[in-house]
């Protein structure tokens, strides 16, 4: 029963895990694009500066970035919320993972297709800007789909911050209902499930409406991303 | 004389590693003059091409361009681009673009003008290489003629001085060849100033006004048609066009 | 700008954590490999409740967050009875989602094989699970040496995951350090470098890995 009553506060908490999940996928996104130019089209400067940071991001572990990031900029006298630092923190390691996507697909578009647009007098940036991201984005939307699959889950790690998502509101109930923690965390699984899935498909709706002759063939899925 | 040259190639040389392409290749191109150049593969027709607009940038050698230095580093070479239609080989038509949207780029992007001008355009275009009623498919949708077709509006779209062809038919099947040559056949009748590299021989003897031929970098012979086919002062000439026709067949 | 401060002291007691999160990361591994071949061959060659189970096994753990699996642990399964060390139930949370997520690389790399070699080891009379032991699986665990060495190092950054339930791994010590100096910005940074250098000492040993055991041909088509 209390699982029951608990199932409202539960939802209301997972917002939070929404909110920042297109957080954190949005500034991945704003930030991963022009690290993957940078290493495709940049200087040796720029393109050195974008690797280091997919460097770091990759290798160094979530809740070390979160500890950084919340409790390292107080120390420096930088006052952010966890919520915020939690965003910062687990989007711009997603910014690594998605610059990698984008730079992959950005170099499996053939070359002619810069040439060509060079040959009707685009400049380096239109042709970016109008030719090849329009078609390296496309090809980018399954293993798009599962960072963006294995971030929803990785929101939950916001918990160790202290920002009130999901997995702290379990907690909270568990504490006081330590019989029920079996059924409680079974109930959060089931929301991940619901979550992921519903991911998926609206991703699904997007491959299908962006869908252009000539790009299904490439459209393989690549096995999946961990979270 | 001079004010009729629109085209001024002048020593371009280009070297690929150890390998030296292009050894110092000079040409003009007339107002309204169709030249072809033919040769062996490999001999840096390709690259001479992509060396007028500056697509592959030449090693040394200056270009003109209807007065303007192509080669200059003050020169906006997109804008001397957006003036020299290209037509790839293997097509490059931008492959998340429908055929219009191929031909309609250039004008609202370059040219700036409005949706319905560009559309307006961009149909009578498709019209002229005979495509009017596929301007909503993609190009996997089309054949490989066809899209040869699209790419050659997409490059007269843009009004262009001249148009430069890289072996337009090598990469399309036998029977597909002859709507894309007659298109530049068209083309050529027309008035339209072009430079095609090509090892069709029928086309070059009928349409073209002058030959060029290249073998190892350089330019050994050029002249009418009439004079490279039945009397070559070049040894190699004679033999290369015997050769080719014996491969290709005299007439497509 | 504030003051940076560096203790020496420190760098003992993270190495101590690290042991830890070696043990920790090496151990879910290797039940990884066990769990996640059985699980990748259900898939592939089983049938009925067993196919079935070992999807529903892939789907529950790879669908859901490995945070939660550690507190269904950790916190569930002492409400049904079972009480676990939190050394054990780290390893257990961990050891069981890897086995999701090695199982699909496995069996990603089973299905590239050509279907010719199951015909051909079946021809010269091997049985079924002779021939995936002789034929299928040595060709398939080298396929599978790529993916799996990012799956090595993700397991090694989500190890971090256990000081949530106490345990001391490097995790662990660098944020007791860090609370009782108020040094988070130091220790961390220090943290960081040291999962980096992890991070790339494990991708250059798989990478040499991958060209001992490599065969011409193999992998090459895709």
């Amino acid at each position: 029963m209390i699982v029951f009553r608990g199932l409202p506060g539960l939802f209301q908490a997972s917002l939070l895990n929404i909110a920042l999940l297109f957080g954190l996928i949005g500034l991945g996104f704003v930030v991963g694009i022009p690290i993957a130019l940078f290493q495709v089209y940049g200087n040796r400067l720029l393109g050195g500066v974008a690797s280091a940071w997919e460097w770091f991001f990759r290798g160094v572990p979530e809740l070390v970035l979160l500890f950084l990031f919340f409790f390292g900029s107080a120390q420096l006298g930088l006052k952010i919320s966890a919520f915020v630092a939690a965003t910062l923190a687990l989007g711009f390691r997603s910014s690594a993972y998605q610059s990698q996507i984008f730079r992959g697909a950005i170099q499996a578009i053939p070359k002619g297709q810069m040439m060509a647009a060079h040959s009707i007098g685009l400049s380096r940036w239109q042709a970016i800007r109008y030719i090849i991201l329009p078609q390296a984005l496309r090809l980018a939307i399954p293993p798009w789909s599962n960072e963006f699959s294995s971030v929803i889950k990785d929101t939950t790690l916001a918990y160790a911050i202290g920002v009130n998502e999901i997995t702290r509101y379990a907690r909270f109930i568990t504490e006081r209902h330590y019989r029920l923690a079996m059924a409680v965390y079974l109930v959060v699984a089931l929301i991940f499930l619901l979550f992921t899935y519903l991911g998926n498909r609206l991703l699904g709706t997007l491959e299908h409406a962006l869908r252009v002759p000539g790009f299904e063939a490439k459209a393989a899925r690549a096995a999946g991303e961990h979270g | 004389m001079a004010s009729n040259v629109i085209l001024k190639v002048e020593d371009i040389h280009k070297r690929y590693g150890r390998e030296e392409v292009l050894r110092g290749v000079s040409f003009s191109l007339f107002k309204g003059e169709t030249k072809v150049i033919i040769g062996p593969s490999g001999t840096g027709k390709s690259t001479l091409l992509r060396c007028i607009n500056r697509l592959t940038p030449p090693d040394r050698g200056r270009v003109w361009l209807d007065g303007v230095e192509v080669s200059h580093p003050k020169t906006n070479i997109n804008k001397i681009r957006a003036a020299i239609g290209f037509v790839f080989q293997d097509f490059n038509l931008f492959t998340h673009l429908n055929a219009l949207d191929n031909v309609r780029l250039g004008l609202l992007k370059i040219k700036r003008l409005d949706k319905k001008k560009a559309t307006e355009i961009a149909m009578m275009e498709l019209e002229r290489v005979g495509l009017a009623e596929k301007a909503k498919a993609y190009p996997a949708e089309l054949s490989g003629g066809q899209q040869q077709r699209v790419s050659i509006a997409r490059a007269l779209a843009m009004d262009p001085k001249v148009i430069l062809f890289d072996e337009p038919t090598s990469a399309l099947d036998p029977e597909l060849i002859g709507e894309v040559l007659e298109v530049m056949t068209d083309l050529a009748r027309a008035g339209m100033t072009m430079v095609v590299v090509s090892h069709e021989m029928g086309f070059a003897r009928s349409v073209a006004d002058e030959i060029i031929f290249m073998e190892g970098g350089v330019i050994v012979e050029q002249g009418s048609p009439e004079q490279l086919f039945t009397n070559p002062r070049q040894k190699r000439t004679g033999e290369f066009l015997r050769k080719i026709t014996e491969l290709y067949g005299e007439a497509s | 700008m504030p003051q940076l401060v560096f203790k020496w002291e420190w760098l003992p007691k993270l190495a101590q954590g690290l042991t830890l999160t070696a043990e920790i990361t090496a151990t879910c591994i290797a039940i990884g490999i066990v769990l996640g071949l059985i699980l990748a061959l259900g898939r592939v060659y089983g049938r009925h409740i067993f196919y079935w189970l070992a999807s529903a096994y892939v789907q529950f753990f790879r669908g859901t967050p490995l945070l939660v699996q550690l507190l269904m642990v950790y916190y569930g399964l002492p409400s049904w009875g079972i009480s676990l060390s939190p050394f054990i139930s780290g390893i257990l949370a961990m050891g069981l989602n890897t086995a999701a997520y090695q199982a699909e690389y496995f069996r990603g790399a089973i299905q590239s094989i050509k279907a010719g070699q199951m015909l051909a080891a079946r021809s010269i009379g091997l049985s079924r699970s002779q021939a995936i032991r002789y034929v299928i699986l040595p060709q398939a665990l080298r396929l599978v040496i790529p993916p799996w060495s990012n799956e090595l190092i993700y397991m090694l950054k989500y190890s971090s995951i256990v000081y949530m339930v106490t345990v001391m791994d490097l995790m662990g010590v660098a944020r007791v350090i860090a609370a009782r100096n108020f040094r988070f910005f130091e220790v961390f940074i220090i943290t960081a470098l040291i999962y980096l250098a992890l991070v790339l000492i494990i991708s250059w040993l798989l990478r040499l890995l991958e060209r001992r055991v490599k065969i011409p041909g193999l992998g090459a088509e895709r």
